[in-house]
């Protein structure tokens, strides 16, 4: 693209045709909903739990749900109202959680939050203060794990850090949000990208971005000027670029050893998502919890396109008929992005902290083709990123043979669907791959407690 | 030229003893000594090896028998009770009786009474689905209809009834293995007394939800009201997560439960046709 080199991971990967309609669409508010619904669980980890109750007035920022245990994350109301019950609420799986429903009235903000639009670029936090801040805040990562972000942030003992990786890598078609932000946020992306080092205590951050976003590049090379800690880093444009373990092999030219056990840290990296630095930001310089975050609403058939700031506990519906309304040909909605999101059983479910983008399908490509034989082209093995063999490992759990799936290391497997996107026989191969996992991962955690 | 034939022949046939004699000696040496008994218990098993006693086949049960002290916790289900006495005969044991089982589908949620919210496109079992998401109703314990019991089973006893979307066990074919109920991820298929002349009542839901979300996704399901815990005269039903368990150890099927139940979730089966100044009393009551 730009005539020279740009660094990728060495293995597999694909390139799903680029559909990003709404990446020239501003980041635009949406008017608030009558009624929010903010589940207690929106991370992984232990659910928080509520600290109000039914009958409450609540104002924008309040706590309402107290993090529990070691990974965990604090849950604040994004509006202000009167908390009416509790509610039984389908997450993205269709399994119903704890959630508050709060009916919305005005919009009045807990005090100390600064609201201005100003930059505040002196971090005077002490590390200690800036992790719990990020406590308090209930900040998760934004890039669809929602692991809680003040975990990162302390390094475990026994433990060293070298760099912060910052995961500006779009790699998903369709989606733009954290495209748009870093094109509109960069200064704040930056100084949170500032606080984060201050507080892991480091010299180096690299943030990888895909080549085929060099405004943003530009954007953020040029906020990133004064601080040589910090380099911006183009990416080529290679699904699945974004993966922790690819962005750290392309930056670094280190490896993450394999899952359960391998983390960024254990080489030396700790990696954030854009979004994740913005809101690291706002913590810190604002006092502002997380309560909104940057949705993309898209699909071939949506009608307007766009990329909306969205207060946490909006329905999903409230997005759609702000981007146009549902399309008549919809088969199905894909919360997250459609390599890696899920298709949600209704849409009246709200967003979550971990909720990049709404994809809107239609119906002439939503629907599965018809699944044939193995022909043996391997061509699933030459995309896997991580060097497996998904036709094998798909056999395997196809047989039931969990044993062997195991020792093939199925438990390695990142999800990101390669293998499934490139097979000509439309194998469901991901399908199988990941129900294996789940049950071999349940199998080592048995054997584990014995 | 017939010296060479006789000599060839010769050489052969004394190689061929030689080689039998060592056979035999080796074969002697390592020879394995089973238990005969082993062989003559499993004639008497219904030999095929559907692994519903928790052995790989008919042929380790066998061995498992034999080797145990006494015949507790042995049991083969599709032989019943009959098997297991001529298995005790053999082995000189004895082996209580148990009552028969029989694979109970405890879901009524048929096309019908459940509407579908969504629809699952992916890999056509049960297993997959499951993991995937909570289903294709709003129901998120209800059954999928994908069908693994049916695959599993090894007698031809359970199948799928088109109309209902819902698993079906032939009550004469089913031995009670238990196959169908580990295979099912959502646990609804559950072993439960047959009862004299197949009489049996028992709760056809497993929704935990609270009564208004169970029934605004399923006609059928079980609310959690407890009207049929306090009509049962022998403490047999327990209320436990908004959902009503009947104990078939302590259930004396006089079925006063069925006809109190709001949304029809208790069933019977196998009964004569309720009097209709019975049924009458039992629904005012």
């Amino acid at each position: 693209m730009f005539g020279k080199k740009v660094k990728t991971f060495p293995q597999g990967g694909i390139h799903p045709e680029d559909k990003k309609f709404s990446d020239h669409k501003q980041i635009v508010d949406l008017p608030l909903p009558a009624t929010v619904y903010i589940p207690c669980s929106q991370h992984i980890g232990a659910p928080a739990v509520p600290v109000v109750q039914p009958g409450d007035k609540v104002l924008v920022g309040q706590l309402i749900a107290q993090r529990q245990g070691f990974i965990s994350a604090n849950v604040h109301s994004s509006v202000s109202g009167t908390v009416k019950k509790m509610v039984e609420l389908p997450d993205p799986e269709g399994w119903k959680k704890p959630s508050f429903e709060i009916e919305v009235s005005g919009d009045e903000w807990l005090d100390g939050i600064d609201r201005s639009p100003e930059l505040n670029m002196d971090i005077t936090a002490t590390p200690d203060e800036i992790r719990a801040k990020v406590t308090a805040a209930g900040i998760v990562g934004l890039g669809g794990a929602t692991f809680p972000a003040d975990i990162k942030l302390s390094i475990p003992p026994g433990k060293s850090a070298e760099f912060l990786i910052i995961n500006g890598v779009e790699c998903e078609p369709y989606l733009t949000s954290d495209h748009r932000l870093m094109l509109e946020k960069a200064e704040e992306i930056i100084v949170g990208i500032r606080i984060a080092l201050k507080a892991l205590g480091l010299k180096k951050a690299l943030v990888g971005v895909e080549a085929n976003t060099p405004d943003a590049i530009e954007q953020l090379k040029k906020f990133s000027n004064p601080y040589p800690e910090i380099e911006i880093v183009a990416l080529k444009v290679w699904y699945p670029q974004g993966g922790e373990r690819q962005l750290v092999k392309a930056l670094t030219n280190r490896e993450i050893p394999p899952p359960p056990r391998g983390l960024p840290i254990d080489v030396g990296c700790v990696v954030f998502n854009v979004a994740t630095c913005f809101s690291i930001y706002e913590a810190v310089q604002k006092n502002k919890p997380l309560i909104d975050r940057v949705v993309t609403v898209t699909g071939d058939s949506v009608k307007d396109p766009s990329n909306f700031r969205v207060r946490i506990g909006t329905p999903i519906r409230a997005l759609i008929d702000a981007a146009g309304g549902l399309p008549e040909d919809t088969a199905k909605v894909i919360r997250g992005s459609v390599m890696m999101g899920k298709a949600i059983p209704d849409i009246s479910i709200p967003i979550t902290k971990g909720a990049g983008g709404i994809v809107i399908i239609p119906e002439n490509e939503a629907k599965r083709k018809q699944k044939q034989v193995c022909i043996r082209c391997a061509k699933c093995v030459s995309v896997c990123p991580l060097g497996m063999e998904p036709y094998l490992l798909m056999t395997l759990v196809e047989q039931g043979r969990l044993d062997e799936a195991e020792l093939e290391k199925i438990t390695n497997c990142c999800e990101c669907g390669c293998c499934s996107f490139t097979c000509p026989s439309n194998r469901p191969l991901l399908d199988y791959i990941r129900y294996g996992k789940a049950s071999v991962l349940q199998r080592m955690k048995a054997r584990q407690q014995k | 030229m017939s010296l060479t034939l006789i000599y060839t022949i010769l050489v052969l046939s004394v190689i061929g003893v030689i080689s039998a004699v060592i056979l035999y000696l080796v074969a002697q040496k390592f020879k394995i000594v089973e238990d005969p008994r082993v062989e003559n218990v499993e004639k008497v098993l219904p030999g095929v090896n559907c692994g519903g006693c928790g052995f790989p086949g008919c042929h380790a049960f066998a061995e498992a028998c034999v080797k145990a002290e006494t015949l507790e916790g042995l049991y083969c289900s599709p032989g019943g009770n009959a098997c297991m006495a001529e298995v005790a005969k053999i082995l000189g044991k004895t082996v209580a009786e148990k009552d028969p089982m029989i694979a109970v589908v405890r879901c009524s949620g048929s096309f019908g009474v459940r509407p579908r919210t969504s629809v699952y496109d992916g890999v056509g079992t049960c297993a997959i689905a499951a993991s995937t998401y909570s289903g294709d109703t709003a129901c998120s314990y209800g059954c999928l209809g994908l069908a693994d019991c049916v695959r599993v089973c090894a007698f031809d006893a359970i199948h799928m009834d088109e109309a209902t979307g819902l698993p079906v066990v032939v009550e004469e074919k089913c031995t009670a293995c238990g196959k169908c109920v580990t295979a099912c991820p959502k646990f609804i298929i559950e072993l439960r007394k047959k009862g004299p002349k197949g009489r049996r009542v028992f709760v056809s839901c497993i929704n935990k939800d609270k009564g208004a979300v169970a029934i605004k996704a399923c006609k059928v399901a079980c609310i959690g009201c407890g009207k049929c815990v306090k009509e049962c005269p022998f403490d047999a039903i327990t209320m436990e997560n908004n959902l009503a368990y009947i104990d078939f150890n302590k259930c004396r099927l006089c079925r006063k439960c069925v006809p109190v139940c709001p949304t029809k979730a208790i069933h019977e089966t196998n009964f004569p046709p309720r009097k209709p100044a019975e049924e009458s009393a039992g629904t005012a009551a």
